[in-house]
């Protein structure tokens, strides 16, 4: 298939790039990489005092809940936000060159992946404070986060498409993403919090929540996630994905005309 | 052998604003505003072929570059290049401004479908060329557009693809690197290896690379020929 010919021959260029926009992020500012652990810690701390102190949520080990929500929902809500004006933020390449759209998504993938694996230390380090227990079931979360890129990719994919021709999707998915963060459970479980059986559905239909919830069951609780539920919304990526990658393929080289 | 052949090309151009979801939803029957920027055109450049583009300012020159390196395809009509690459070379684009020189060199190589290992071969020489120094390690927003040029020049000449695509970039830079840029251009072609398609305003300039010449306007083909009698037609159209 066409995609993964590209991704063979232009997969390179993508990790490249991602490399060398991290560097120039990281030289720019004087606490250069420190951001990518300090900004999700200050968020967390803002959090766990509007929450925890103002608000009265309490979950077990708290503070670790909140930052495995805040790093899940930073790399879902930035690939997703970042997608819709990747082609325009990237005209300067595009108009000189072909490169497969998807790529620069991928490339932007990396980034946040890296960023996510940083905060992902940070976690770790707070696991080990918090006293949770450590073991094996921990591999689960690559498979999970896996599943949650592919999730990412497959969203993001269709909104590169149509962020080219309709401006106004920058707001509109601002908003959807604003809506299911609140519905993704970052600041508290949403099964417990949203009424009745509202809760429940957000929990089993929202990707998001799925994903997040299972990430804090394997790394803070030890509990076991379900597969079956992963292995569906995988399915539900790739078609995603395939939708994407299809209107990408499709109308790619007209991009260049309205940018 | 035919390096290029184009056979009745037309690209169309929607209205630049992009489509908003209020006009999507709500007009969309209505007939949207069209340019056409090429109109039915046909033609064939032969392998190892200097070949020039001349015409106004909106004649299509610039778009016609672009389809050929496949930036933008075909409304109907086709390009076809076979199994050979192209690149453009154009002034001010392509640059990622907050990367380096040095970081944009393998980018641009990268693109151009060459290997990390074969850009490290020629990086030396690209960064001698575009006599940058040390400002190669510096972000390219930092400097100035003569550096920019020699940097986008030197890379696309230094990395050989089959095609080399030239959008009015010989008329940049001091005069000496004009001169340089232009000698290290016709030595490249020397070898009759590659195909050249340069598009300029320079008539000099073409008058002295180029083995033939397509005039263009709106998009049309007026007259394709050899060099100096194409140019003399146009100098005279232009000066009624």
């Amino acid at each position: 298939m066409r995609f993964w010919r590209n991704l063979k021959k232009y997969h390179e260029y993508a990790l490249y790039e991602a490399r060398a926009r991290l560097k120039s992020e990281v030289t720019s500012s004087y606490l250069n990489w420190i951001w990518w652990i300090l900004e999700p810690f200050l968020t967390m701390l803002i959090y766990i005092f509007v929450f925890g102190h103002i608000l009265k949520v309490s979950e077990p080990n708290y503070a670790v809940f909140l930052f495995m929500g805040i790093l899940m929902w930073n790399f879902f809500g930035g690939v997703v936000r970042s997608s819709v004006l990747l082609v325009k933020i990237n005209q300067d390449i595009i108009s000189k060159v072909y490169v497969p759209k998807y790529m620069l998504l991928i490339s932007n993938m990396y980034q946040y992946v890296c960023k996510f694996g940083f905060g992902m230390l940070v976690e770790l380090v707070m696991l080990l404070i918090f006293r949770v227990r450590f073991g094996w079931h921990m591999l689960y979360a690559i498979p999970f986060f896996i599943g949650y890129s592919m999730l990412a990719f497959g969203v993001s994919s269709i909104l590169i498409h149509f962020g080219v021709y309709v401006y106004d999707l920058t707001y509109v998915v601002g908003i959807i993403l604003n809506f299911v963060m609140y519905l993704s459970g970052i600041f508290y479980s949403i099964e417990g919090r949203l009424p009745g059986n509202f809760g429940k559905m957000a929990s089993k239909f929202n990707p998001v929540a799925f994903f997040i919830s299972s990430m804090r069951d394997i790394m803070i609780y030890g509990k076991a996630p379900s597969l079956v539920w992963l292995f569906l919304w995988c399915v539900v990526s790739v078609l995603l994905a395939s939708i994407g990658i299809m209107l990408i393929h499709k109308n790619e080289n007209n991009y260049a005309k309205v940018i | 052998m035919v390096s290029i052949k184009v056979e009745d090309l037309v690209i169309e151009y929607k209205p630049l604003s992009g489509i908003t979801i209020q006009k999507n939803f709500f007009q969309k029957h209505e007939k949207r505003y069209m340019y056409r920027a090429i109109d039915h055109l046909s033609f064939e450049v032969k392998k190892g072929e200097i070949f020039g583009l001349i015409g106004r300012n909106g004649s299509g020159k610039s778009t016609l570059l672009k389809a050929i390196g496949g930036m933008i395809s075909p409304d109907s009509g086709s390009i076809s290049l076979g199994k050979q690459s192209a690149a453009l070379l154009a002034i001010g684009v392509g640059f990622k401004r907050d990367m380096t020189g040095r970081e944009n060199i393998y980018i641009a190589g990268l693109l151009l479908g060459f290997t990390q290992k074969q850009i490290r071969k020629k990086e030396q020489e690209i960064i001698e060329f575009a006599e940058l120094g040390n400002f190669i390690d510096m972000p390219v927003r930092t400097y100035s557009s003569g550096m920019h040029s020699r940097l986008g020049f030197a890379i696309t000449a230094m990395l050989e693809t089959d095609i080399l695509l030239i959008d009015e970039v010989l008329s940049v830079g001091d005069e000496r690197f004009q001169r340089k840029s232009f000698d290290k251009m016709k030595e490249l072609i020397g070898g009759r290896e590659k195909t050249v398609v340069i598009c300029s305003h320079n008539r000099p300039v073409l008058e002295e690379v180029c083995d033939r010449v397509l005039w263009m306007d709106h998009g049309k083909a007026v007259l394709c020929g050899e060099a100096r009698t194409v140019l003399e037609a146009y100098q005279k159209y232009m000066e009624e």
